[in-house]
């Protein structure tokens, strides 16, 4: 894992709607390997900036470097070859309701590769059990699971392509504690053995605990500090304070 | 350049390069290729790897159960990642089969289902009636401004359409009629024909049909979602009933809004009557309106708006209801929109055919 090279790197990122101002010079670095937890206050542009390194959303100005190609304003072939590389948990997990956990898995799968059915159901199971799930849970839809078991099943779409980096938003909303814990303690893993970089958009502290080893902390239209969450909670810039104060 | 490579000397297997998802075909034909026995024991380098993702490490792991082997200078993330896949490999997964079921079985459970959707309608329908009971005890509780904007969107939203399409009916019902009434000499019949037919028949009957395709279908869609959205529930659970404040409106105002754009529909039907009249059988508008009292009966009319209360009341329940049965994710929307005018424009029509046959009766 080389640390000097970074996976993503983002410079002088500027975002308006309309007149809004969302983004203003905006530079951060991710590195390959690590997790980085963005946070900040609600409105602080947080599922922004994850939806333009996504490629989902283009910004006014500025440059987001992934793989070291750069995003803004690449052509559509660039686009796809960098989004062919990374997967994305949804805040809303984003599964096809229409399909099986096991067709959700298998999809990326299908549409990418030319492999055979049998290699395809057995790679996605495979998948689907790293995920923390019953293979019996395979041919279950979507609505049938709970809310953290449709997290593992997001999760396990996500890094079906082994992708090199993959975007967590909100993983552990809107989950109990203990299924939060073990999620994360699911996301760790995964980093650990497939040498994932995992670039995660959270609001729970027992998160950035567990989780990231780096804390990027989004206020007044930039990024006011990247630290370890130790340094961050340290950190005396008000914004940051009154965010970490509050019920620790 | 091959992924893996055997030296029989040494029984050593070296594998390098790229072990990833692009070259997965490529290592399972060759590892497959190798033809090494099972049972003898190898000695496996790993120390040109350059990438290893799991896909591979699943056809490695694959390819190696069973066999006596030692890895060797295998980079230590690719260890894990082998330890990891063979740990999940370990469980064997037990996929449910679905039952595949006989043609007999298949029709069986249709008509089981059917029945079931019948007696669910009903009951569904003898909810909503219990609801209005609720407005004779509580007369403020009826929401007149969702009506109101019922009405607007169904009725009101609708009147260019409708009054496109009835038009262009009466112009073709009169052009057809009137080439075989010209024919006989009987020109001026075209008046019986096209108050009759638009009047009581097609009136009504595309009026009904528009409306099921426009609001019946936007009924089941923004209720599904609403229940998809679990808004249903947060209506239930503050103490409202989804009859009251969302149902029964829709219900109530499109048996206000049919009978007005029928008879707006009416309107421009005749007109189209005339326009071709006027044009192809030389029958002035002043002749056709003047003669148009005597050759259609009042009642042609109140039949054709008498039927109009029971469309609506057709098409509001059956998307209502429809709307209320999603479950389980947008597919369900889908099916149950397409499903909710299907059904709509189905039972009109049944609807139309049994009053045609009382009306019949009645000597009507």
């Amino acid at each position: 894992m080389s640390f000097e090279n970074p996976i993503i790197t983002i410079h002088n990122l500027s975002t308006y709607f309309g007149k809004d101002c969302v983004h203003q010079g905006l530079d951060l670095a991710i590195k390959r390997g690590e997790i980085l937890a963005i946070v900040g206050g609600s409105g602080s542009g947080k599922t922004t900036l994850l939806r333009e390194m996504l490629g989902l959303m283009v910004p006014s100005s500025g440059s987001i470097q992934i793989f070291n190609k750069e995003l803004v304003g690449a052509s559509k072939k660039t686009k796809v070859g960098i989004q062919q590389r990374l997967g994305v948990l949804f805040q809303q997990n984003a599964l096809f309701s229409s399909l099986t956990v096991l067709e959700n898995v298998s999809f990326p799968l299908i549409e990418h590769t030319s492999l055979d059915k049998e290699t395809i159901k057995h790679l996605a199971l495979l998948k689907i059990t790293m995920a923390g799930l019953a293979p019996a849970d395979a041919n279950k839809y979507p609505a049938e699971l709970s809310g953290g078991m449709q997290k593992r099943a997001a999760l396990a779409r996500a890094i079906v392509l082994d992708p090199e980096l993959i975007f967590l938003d909100e993983p552990t909303a809107g989950l109990d504690p203990h299924t939060a814990s073990g999620l994360n303690a699911l996301i760790l893993n995964l980093q650990r053995t497939m040498g994932l970089t995992v670039v995660m958009v959270t609001h729970e502290k027992d998160t950035l605990w567990q989780v990231a080893d780096r804390v990027a902390f989004l206020g007044e239209k930039h990024v006011l500090a990247v630290a370890p969450m130790a340094e961050i909670v340290k950190n005396q810039h008000p914004l940051i304070q009154l965010f970490f104060d509050h019920g620790t | 350049m091959s992924l893996v490579d055997y030296d029989v000397d040494t029984q050593t297997l070296t594998c390098r390069d790229e072990w990833d998802l692009a070259h997965l075909t490529v290592l399972q034909a060759e590892l497959q290729a190798l033809s090494i026995p099972r049972d003898m024991p190898i000695l496996i380098n790993g120390q040109a790897i350059t990438k290893m993702d799991s896909a591979a490490a699943w056809a490695f792991t694959q390819w190696q159960a069973g066999r006596t082997a030692r890895l060797v200078d295998f980079a230590e993330p690719n260890l894990i990642l082998l330890n990891l896949v063979e740990k999940e490999l370990a469980v064997k997964p037990v996929l449910s089969q679905v039952k595949k079921l006989n043609p007999i079985a298949i029709v069986g459970r249709a008509s089981v289902a059917a029945c079931k959707y019948l007696a669910d309608y009903l009951a569904f329908i003898g909810e909503l009636t219990l609801e209005i009971g609720e407005w004779f005890k509580k007369p403020n509780c009826i929401r007149w401004s969702a009506i109101a904007a019922v009405i607007y969107r169904t009725g009101y939203e609708a009147l260019p359409i409708i009054a496109l399409i009835s038009f262009m009916i009466g112009l073709v019902i009169a052009y057809q009629m009137g080439l075989e009434l010209k024919a006989y000499g009987a020109n001026v019949y075209v008046i019986n024909v096209i108050g009759l037919s638009v009047l009581r028949e097609f009136g009504p009957l595309i009026t009904a049909i528009m409306v099921a395709g426009r609001s019946g279908s936007a009924f089941t869609a923004q209720l599904g979602m609403m229940k998809l959205n679990q808004e249903i529930d947060a209506l239930q659970t503050m103490g409202l009933t989804p009859g009251q404040l969302l149902l029964l409106p829709r219900v109530i105002g499109l048996v206000i809004a049919l009978p007005l754009i029928t008879m707006w529909a009416d309107i421009f039907g005749v007109l189209g009557g005339i326009v071709t009249a006027g044009s192809l059988l030389n029958i002035s508008w002043y002749d056709f309106l003047h003669r148009f009292p005597g050759a259609v009966p009042l009642k042609t009319l109140l039949i054709g708006l008498g039927k109009t209360p029971i469309f609506a009341l057709v098409i509001a329940s059956i998307a209502s209801h429809q709307g209320m049965r999603v479950e389980l994710g947008a597919n369900s929307v889908g099916r149950n929109t397409t499903r909710s005018v299907v059904l709509s424009i189905f039972f009109i029509i049944v609807v139309d055919a049994v009053f045609s046959v009382i009306l019949s009766e009645l000597n009507l």
